[in-house]
């Protein structure tokens, strides 16, 4: 006879759980994983059905670190005060939410920026996906065992963080880019800066691969984990690594080029199931450590061509644009971030809908986890590789 | 496909349900679709062969005002990488649309965030919960009638 | 020893005691200069420094300036807690794992206890440990902790069984369960050490031993029972101050344990590596013994910064699907070997 709990103890625990949409059964534990908990890289919340050390279901709650992003941004008195607010989403990598804003911006105001501008936003929304990659390769180092890569690349990710603060005075939350233009042009010794940093970390990454990626407990603790195929990865709308790591070749910068991106060559890596089925953990984690090597190639092509120019040239006196939508996405490091921007012919936003990559690919999460073990619910969210500040907004 | 085809094609397929398209002069062409037909639509566009619109690039809501909210879906297709949107429009004080997490499960946590954010009900959406905001708060905050409370479990809202 | 403090005092009850003490005179330095030498050395390895400002010279002083804050803390016990069973527990742990130094010769004149089953007693006391970490995952009311402790029990019983296995192939060696009786056998220079006896045997025989003990003593790769980055703390998730101290200590304690039994059976104890050259005395010899002991220890370090961990299921394959069996298949070859070499 199945034994539910509401036989057992009606008044110390629900029977039923909001989310997981049936009783619990009598040999099914709930453990609360977060929000203070060292895995849940920030205030996410998930509500672990377990059996055993088996995980029967997940429910995870978001909120936590809700801040009202798009309520704000329909209160703001122009549009060029959102960026400071698009640079709190995705904090670790915050130059790639500004570059999307301000190119949705100047879509809808027509605007044409200059090249000078263009080339210092590829190099600086490269070198934030390098810095998002790191943190996430690091961490995800972390969550399986192993702490000292997680400072190896925190010391490549200093070389980076150095380059940007000395160009906008910022390591974490830029302003940097604003519509039409740039807040400052880059220092004269930006080029050499630049190319010394992409000599330096080349190496840095087959040191990296040598010490985690390969290393054999590593592959049994990410190969064939959490494995998420193709065509559910496309339905659930999971995009970038996620999407990448299971298989399936689609980057916005190749696939729908915005900025620039037509003009560098760069491979888009996808996963390939080396090491066990295509989509698992090990998949996506080497999709980002390929594409830190691309991001290498494009800040390399992209300085040796950097023009000169004003970076100021193209900023507009007063930004109104005409009443109207638009929708418009880039591709971050997370995935793709879309804003949906409706202006109704005034100074001040309508409405700014973001599309958050990390809520979107956060959502594949109880998917993923069914019928796996604890130790694998923290493997497989590392893999996913969520900013709570943008799943929240 | 181009957006007038697949503004065609809708309206021979689902005739009625097809309310209303805007095609040129602005930067994305969107149609109107009845909001209790959506999940038909959707469907349709997901499956047909012409227009393989595999994934849900973004679910909003918005306040239209003048007491209509509307749902706007931003679609695209990644084995022919075209793009599309639908809005469905609904009345402040009776909104009700038809979930389509059963066609993307994408939208899954979108229809949340826009119960969440402006009361539309999503009909059929497997676990209609509000899911950025406490599950305890009244109102629906990005309405734009909304009157932030005095008091939230007595804390005090405005500083 | 022994004979010498009995003409010293001529009071048996007060030589025990005094015997019993005598170890803590090690083990507390010893902690508390490992855990200085862990954040140094996984400092080094993480292209950092480390402490360097508690105290003089490379922030020495750092771990003492820990215990000092533990010590001052508030003992908090969780409302919902088994308070006996909670406040009792640190006390079991530490209990089973300083009960293993008894046995364990650190000179050929100073063994706590000169039993002639030394290692017997070693391996069945040192499970008590498994007690009191039961005790305090159980008695913390906490899932988190409570899974740390299902893990750690697990671990600790699956890997007894290659630990006692390996140490049995040793003994088949050498026909005593006397440690230092065992130490004696090994005086002379390196090759002498059992590790190097009826080779490859007792070699692999010593990986086994080593692999197996760090799984006993829960650290990296095996350190499941208080991976932080899944159960936070494990058992020790709601301990703090002092208790918190005392579970530390004896992990640390217990690190030293496992590998002076590495060292007494597989690496010549006490006795010098280079025969007569620098041994003899007292002092001498432990030298040599603490010292290979804190190489074992750096070892078990290194390991610890270099490699991620298991998952629970795979622990328990590496454990008795590939250890088990290879420790078995060692007790074979070396029984054959013996069987031969007496005929």
């Amino acid at each position: 006879m199945e034994v539910t709990l509401t036989d057992v103890e009606p008044g110390r625990r629900p029977a039923t759980i909001p989310g997981l949409g049936r009783p619990l059964r009598a040999e099914e534990m709930v453990i609360s994983m977060g929000p203070q908990h060292p895995s849940t890289h920030g205030v996410l919340r998930l509500e672990l059905v377990v059996d055993g050390e088996i995980v029967v279901d997940v429910i995870p709650h978001i909120g936590y670190l809700h801040r009202c992003f798009e309520k704000h941004c329909e209160h703001m008195s122009n549009y060029q005060q959102v960026i400071p607010y698009a640079d709190r989403m995705d904090y670790v990598a915050a130059m790639s939410n500004e570059f999307g804003y301000v190119v949705a911006m100047e879509k809808m105001l027509k605007i044409q920026v200059p090249e000078r501008v263009e080339y210092i936003r590829v190099i600086m929304a490269e070198f934030s996906r390098i810095i998002s990659h790191l943190i996430a390769i690091g961490t995800y180092g972390l969550d399986i065992g192993a702490f000292t890569p997680f400072l190896y690349c925190m010391r490549d990710r200093e070389h980076v963080l150095d380059i940007i603060e000395e160009t906008c005075g910022a390591r974490l939350l830029y302003n940097y880019m604003w519509i039409g233009g740039l807040s400052h042009d880059v220092k004269p010794s930006f080029q050499k800066q630049v190319s010394e940093f992409c000599t330096y970390f080349r190496p840095k990454i087959k040191e990296l691969n040598d010490l985690l990626s390969y290393n054999k407990i590593f592959i049994e603790r990410t190969a064939n984990v959490g494995v998420l195929p193709g065509d559910v990865a496309i339905n659930y709308g999971a995009s970038g690594p996620v999407l990448r790591g299971s298989g399936v070749k689609w980057d916005l910068r190749k696939n729908d080029p915005y900025s620039i991106y037509d003009r560098f060559s760069f491979d888009i890596p996808v996963g390939q199931g080396l090491k066990g089925k295509v989509g698992d953990c090990w998949d996506r984690y080497m999709v980002r450590v390929h594409e830190m090597e691309q991001s290498t190639n494009i800040i390399e092509q992209a300085v040796a061509q950097l023009p000169e120019g004003d970076v100021q040239s193209a900023i507009p006196k007063r930004i109104r644009p005409e009443a109207g939508e638009i929708y418009v996405r880039t591709e971050t490091p997370k995935g793709d971030l879309g804003y949906y921007i409706v202006s109704d012919g005034t100074a001040s936003p309508f409405r700014i809908k973001v599309r958050p990559p990390c809520f979107i690919n956060l959502s594949a999460l109880p998917a993923m986890c069914r019928g796996a073990m604890i130790a694998d619910v923290v493997a497989i969210l590392g893999s996913i590789d969520i900013v709570l500040g943008e799943v929240d907004r | 496909m181009i957006a007038q085809e697949l503004h065609d094609l809708l309206k021979t397929t689902f005739g009625e349900a097809i309310l209303e398209a805007k095609i040129d002069g602005v930067f994305d062409p969107f149609v109107t679709v009845a909001p209790d037909r959506i999940a038909d639509v959707a469907r349709f566009l997901r499956d047909d062969d012409r227009t393989q619109f595999d994934s849900l690039m973004c679910l909003s809501g918005v306040d239209l005002t003048k007491g209509n909210l509307a749902v706007v879906y931003h679609l695209h297709s990644t084995k022919r990488n075209h793009k599309f949107v639908l809005k469905a429009v609904v009345p402040a004080a009776n909104p009700r649309v038809q979930s389509v997490a059963s066609v993307w499960r994408m939208a899954d946590w979108n229809e949340r965030e826009a119960y969440d954010m402006y009361g539309i009900i999503f009909d059929g959406h497997p676990d209609l919960r509000r899911i950025l905001m406490p599950d305890d708060w009244e109102g629906f905050p990005l309405r734009k009638d909304y009157q932030v409370p005095e008091f939230y479990n007595g804390m005090k809202v405005p500083y | 020893m022994k004979t010498f403090l009995l003409e010293l005092l001529n009071n048996e009850v007060l030589v025990y005691t005094l015997m019993a003490i005598m170890p803590l005179i090690w083990v507390i330095p010893f902690a508390l200069f490992a855990v200085w030498w862990e954040r140094k050395i996984s400092a080094h390895m993480q292209d950092r420094l480390g402490p360097m400002y508690t105290g003089g010279w490379h922030g020495w002083s750092q771990t003492i300036a820990d215990i000092a804050k533990l010590i001052q803390k508030e003992d908090i016990i969780p409302t919902a807690a088994d308070k006996k069973l909670f406040m009792l527990a640190p006390y079991v742990v530490f209990t089973g794992s300083y009960a293993a130094y008894a046995a364990i010769p650190f000179a050929a004149s100073y063994v706590g206890s000169e039993i002639n089953i030394g290692l017997f007693y070693i391996i069945s006391i040192s499970s008590l440990v498994v007690v009191g970490l039961l005790m305090a995952g159980w008695a913390s009311n906490n899932k988190w902790s409570l899974f740390g402790a299902l893990r750690s029990a697990a671990q600790i019983v699956s890997y007894e069984v290659p630990v006692a296995l390996s140490l049995l192939a040793v003994v088949m060696v050498v026909g005593t369960f006397d440690l230092q009786e065992i130490n004696h056998l090994q005086t002379g220079p390196v090759w002498n050490w059992l590790v190097f006896q009826k080779f490859p045997l007792l070699l692999f025989a010593c990986l086994i031993y080593i692999v197996a003990s760090l799984a006993e003593v829960n650290r990296t790769p095996f350190d499941l029972p208080e991976a932080e980055s899944e159960l936070v703390g494990g058992y020790h998730t709601e301990y703090g101050g002092m208790r918190f101290a005392l579970l530390f200590l004896s992990e640390y304690a217990n690190m030293f344990a496992v590998s002076a039994i590495a060292v007494s059976l597989f690496f010549g104890g006490w006795n010098s590596p280079f025969g007569d050259f620098l041994s003899g005395h007292w002092l001498l010899d432990l030298f040599w013994f603490l010292s290979k002991g804190m190489a074992l220890i750096f070892v078990q370090m290194w390991l610890r910064w270099t490699l991620p961990r298991l998952r629970v299921d795979q622990l328990m394959y590496v454990g008795w699907k590939v250890l088990v069996p290879f420790s078995f298949a060692i007790i074979l070859g070396i029984g054959v070997w013996v069987l031969a070499a007496g005929q």
